[in-house]
């Protein structure tokens, strides 16, 4: 098959490390063939992110053989032995984009606003609305102190009443707001609200702002229209915030797509992987100083950002807001409070440090459970159906207690798990990043864990947003393929009956069918968990709950389904949700020796 | 490329202390180059925007936005005293008016038809930066601020709390090792900055806050007493902004932890010296370390000694381990070994073999910290 796309370079300017992949397209099939990384060159003394792009490429160069750069330019088209036939690229160096947003009613417009803008790819550093409770002077010191990189204001349906709307704007005229970088340009700021408002807008904010109008963010109350303010953000994010950062000038003129931000990359590749299988996933990457989480649920996509739920920058955060016991409770052994308190606290002052001792790597996996469950908490309280929405109800809805606003996570429906971030990435075992992932998200019936190994998904994401005719479709078919094939590594799957059931009492069986006609039968057991290793292949499942038990057809109703292994393989969950542990500690104690024995996730000693 | 160490804290006996003091907006200079400061010296001024006030007038007055203009009985960018009538009804036959008073003195700033607001700004806050160190301009930056220069001893801790403070050094621990206790905390130290050795409990913070200590420098603190000085969790390491009279600049880490003994006797060579620091702190791109500096006779000044601080971990090189187990202990690199290494944990990660205490440990490079001197 020929292919117009024969090779590519996609690199991710992250803001310590540069990563430069190269894909391949051989033996029919688009692959990762090498890659190289290099630091960020962004701040001084070299003010130019150029070079660590350059420096990221070399090594590709060096480690493939193929010669990519011709001085500091990227030779294109690729003709057998050297150049690339596209480059692409992401970027969060800097900080990000950091984003302000408004809207009248805040769990409505003021939500739609923050979905745009935490979707584009940004973070959103305040939610301002006219029902806040802040008080206009309140709000323009706000406006203020943050500086932020754009803003969002919207409001109001359609041909409905402007007032509030512009009550926003003229608050913001009157803080007359300073970007975050540089001092020469004005704050961009994007109008999306009642489009019957949009001249008075233009006089209030036309002249102190660069301001551009698009779409109503919510042009009726049933309906939100995100799209529109998305890709004004991203042009604005290249135009403007950086246009500013040192040497993005010259990036932008060597890459064939625009450079987006990279959250926003990686977002827009969750949701084509979740549309194309028809699956709902989540995925999550958790950094040193935020949480990031990706879902698609009922077709749906939402982004949160935990800005202070990370594992080093930010990690005395997380043991603020989840309490010290929460932490201990995961720890299978005793430790004196303020011994462990000062542990954590130096590992904030020192970020960069890792765990050298078993002790220390334990200690650290308590703290990413406790991380990423408060970021699904608050993932799940903003993935959201539209609030403020009246449904007609039928008869047959007289006995559901839905409304609106109700999360879109369903935990039964989860189908894929995708991990990344040093923690889940890096851990010594993979069997350590499947039980961080279940017993902080706490899948339920039969899901698929996955970890990102290299964190590869934000260049894949800008691969599939490549929209000129001609390559658009070898680029979005490279994207999937890698993605299938060279990012993630499977670890296996999961499978979790809930339902009330007695403590070690029957809550399934299970009877596996393996490729080569074997047959074997399980039971899963009330506060059980159990792992058999398989490797990433095919198996039968047929699994038939217990009274009142779910795996995913409803309280006790069989299921049938085909299945993966993985790195890991078959993990069985027994554990009921939500996950709860003893208040007694050496019970709990118990309990947490033999899950990790069952899932051999520590090496055994002293310790397990 | 890549730096395969933690650059250390700095402690360095002479520098070129350089400093930006820089306005939060556009403003006057007041010094020029070559212009000797004093700390307290201000070197800058502005006035930043007064507080706005937001008066819903049409809503007061009951009558339509649009028709705010006619009632308005001032005009934007008018000044205005506190109780001036902004706006006023006809009435019927000159009776029944109603009226909107100003609540502040300040300006009109803008009218609104769209929502019948009136916008007054308060009179400018008037800002003023200081020189915080003693030494002279070496740059004016127009309309900005300067760069400040002084010949001066440079440390910088590992944490801190609190903003600029300025005081005489006092040395009050008698070693490294010592615990700074609230005993020997007395209410001549006011003012002064205060040096302690190991540790420092929450108990004798709080005396050095009741008798006005300017500041105190110590090896370390409990994490968990911070929430006791604050008021909150401290969730992540950005300070500075704090209102506590005594500044606390942390060297080595939480816990008790001994000074490292080039930061202890070079304070103590400098006892009785004024010195300024500063515990703003800030864990994040564009690291802000806690700093001392003490401004130090010119003549003796060698002007060179940042360049020759060492360039990174070197067999031979003392380091500190900065991570459990052996937290805090001083060691010297005996060896770099390029392949990789199982630990404990069984992280791959590159090493040190170190020698503490006449025994020898392989440590993860990551987990090591120069302490960078200019001896």
């Amino acid at each position: 098959m020929s292919k117009k796309i024969k090779s590519i370079l996609a690199t991710d300017c992250g803001s310590t490390t540069t990563k430069a992949i190269l894909i391949e397209w051989k033996e029919d099939r688009y692959k990762l063939t090498f890659r190289g990384e290099a630091p960020t060159t962004v701040e001084a003394p070299f003010e130019d992110v150029t070079k660590g792009v350059l420096n990221a490429v070399m090594e590709v160069e060096e480690l493939s053989g193929r010669t990519i750069l011709n001085g500091d330019k990227i030779i294109t088209p690729d003709n057998g032995s050297s150049g690339v036939d596209i480059y692409v690229s992401t970027s969060s160096a800097g900080g990000g984009l950091q984003m302000m947003v408004a809207g009248v009613v805040k769990s409505m417009s003021g939500e739609s606003a923050e979905r745009a803008a935490l979707g584009a790819g940004s973070i959103v550093m305040d939610v301002l609305a006219s029902n806040d409770g802040r008080l206009p002077h309140e709000k323009i010191t706000r406006i203020r102190q943050l500086r932020p990189d754009m803003i969002l204001l919207s409001g109001g349906t359609d041909g409905g009443t402007t007032t509030h709307v512009m009550e926003l704007a003229e608050i913001l005229a009157a803080a007359n707001p300073r970007p975050r970088l540089g001092q020469n340009y004005k704050l961009p700021v994007i109008y999306a609200g009642n489009n019957k408002a949009q001249e008075s807008i233009r006089k209030t904010l036309g002249e102190i702002s660069d301001l551009d109008i698009v779409d109503n963010i919510r042009p009726v109350l049933e309906q939100e229209n995100l799209e529109p303010s998305r890709d004004k953000i991203h042009d604005l994010f290249m135009e403007h915030v950086m246009a500013q950062a040192p040497g993005y000038k010259k990036l932008m003129s060597w890459t064939d797509a625009p450079i987006m931000p990279t959250p926003g990359a990686v977002g827009s590749l969750i949701e084509m992987i979740a549309k194309k299988e028809n699956i709902s996933v989540v995925g999550v990457d958790i950094g040193g100083a935020t949480t990031d989480i990706f879902s698609v649920f009922e077709g749906k996509f939402n982004r949160t950002v935990s800005a202070n739920l990370g594992m080093s920058y930010s990690i005395c955060n997380v043991l603020a807001e989840s309490g010290l016991d929460n932490v201990l409770r995961w720890v299978p052994f005793d430790i004196d409070r303020s011994e462990l308190t000062n542990r954590i606290g130096n590992k904030m002052i020192r970020p960069t440090t890792v765990p050298q001792s078993l002790e220390e790597l334990v200690i650290e996996q308590a703290i990413a459970r406790e991380a990423l469950r408060l970021s699904f908490i608050q993932h799940k309280e903003f993935a959201t159906s539209l609030k403020g929405v009246q449904s007609e109800r039928t008869i047959s809805d007289a006995f559901e207690q839905s409304s609106s606003g109700q999360s879109l996570v369903n935990m039964m429906e989860l189908d894929l798990l995708v991990g990344s971030g040093g923690v889940l990435s890096h851990a010594p075992r993979r069997q350590q990043s499947a039980r961080m992932l279940i017993d902080s998200f706490m899948p339920e019936g039969i899901t698929q864990l996955a970890v990102d190994s290299i964190f590869m998904m934000p260049q894949l994401g800008v691969l599939a947003n490549i929209d000129k005719d001609e390559l658009k479709d070898d680029a979005s078919q490279a994207a999937l393929e890698v993605f299938d094939n060279d990012c993630l590594i499977r670890l296996g799957t999961c499978i979790t009956p809930v339902g009330s059931a007695k403590p070690n009492s029957k809550m399934a069986d299970v009877t596996l069918t393996f490729n080569d006609g074997t047959v074997k039968d399980f039971e899963i057991n009330e506060g059980t968990l159990e792992m058999m290793e398989y490797p990433y292949e095919e198996v039968k499942v047929s699994i038939k709950p217990a009274r009142g038990i779910d795996v995913g057809a409803g309280k006790g109703e069989a299921l049938e389904s085909v299945i993966y292994g993985g790195v890991v393989g078959l993990i069985f969950d027994g554990r009921n949700r939500p996950i709860t542990l003893s208040k007694e500690s050496s019970q709990r104690i118990d309990s947490l020796l033999s899950w990790s024995k069952a899932v051999d996730e520590y090496p055994k000693g002293e310790m397990f | 490329m890549a730096h395969s160490y933690t650059p250390g804290l700095k402690v360095l006996k002479k520098t070129i202390f350089k400093k930006e003091r820089i306005l939060p907006l556009k403003g006057d200079v007041l010094v020029k180059k070559g212009d000797i400061l004093n700390p307290e010296t201000i070197v800058a001024s502005t006035n930043l925007p007064g507080n706005v006030q937001m008066l819903k007038v049409s809503n007061i007055l009951n009558i339509d936005p649009k028709d705010v203009i006619e009632a308005l009985k001032v005009e934007e960018g008018q000044a205005i005293k506190k109780g001036d009538i902004i706006a006023e009804t006809a009435g019927i036959f000159g009776m029944f008016k109603s009226s909107v008073e100003s609540p502040v003195d300040g300006t009109i700033e803008s009218v609104s038809q769209s929502t019948g607001r009136v916008v007054l700004r308060e009179a400018p806050i008037p800002v003023e930066v200081d020189a915080y160190v003693s030494g002279i301009v070496d740059e004016v930056v127009e309309n900005e601020g300067i760069i400040l220069s002084s010949n001066a001893a440079f440390i910088q801790g590992i944490f801190g709390i609190a903003g600029e403070k300025r005081g005489d050094l006092v040395l009050v621990s008698s070693s490294p090792f010592e615990e700074l206790t609230a005993e020997q905390i007395t209410a001549d130290m006011k003012g002064k900055i205060l040096i302690g050795g190991s540790f420092l409990s929450l108990e004798a913070y709080k005396k050095a806050l009741s008798v006005n200590v300017a500041g105190i420098v110590v090896g370390g603190f409990n994490y968990f007493d911070l929430k006791a000085v604050l008021g909150y969790d401290l969730g992540v390491a950005i300070t500075g902004t704090e209102k506590l009279n005594t500044a606390l600049i942390v060297t080595e880490g939480y816990g008790s932890i001994p000074m490292s003994e080039a930061t202890y006797s070079l304070l103590k060579e400098n006892v009785g010296k004024a010195a300024s620091i500063n515990g703003a702190t800030q864990i994040r791109a564009g690291v802000i370390r806690p700093e001392i500096v003490i401004p130090i006779d010119s003549a003796n000044t060698d002007s060179d000694s940042e360049s020759k601080m060492p360039q990174g971990i070197q067999e031979g090189s003392t380091v500190r381990v900065i991570r459990s187990p052996n937290f805090g202990k001083i060691g010297t690199v005996i060896s770099l070994p390029s392949e990789l290494n199982k630990m404990e944990s069984e992280t791959m990660v590159r090493v040190a073999e170190i020698k503490i205490d006449e025994q020898n440990y392989l440590i993860p490079r990551a987990n090591l910290e120069m302490v960078e001197t200019d001896e």
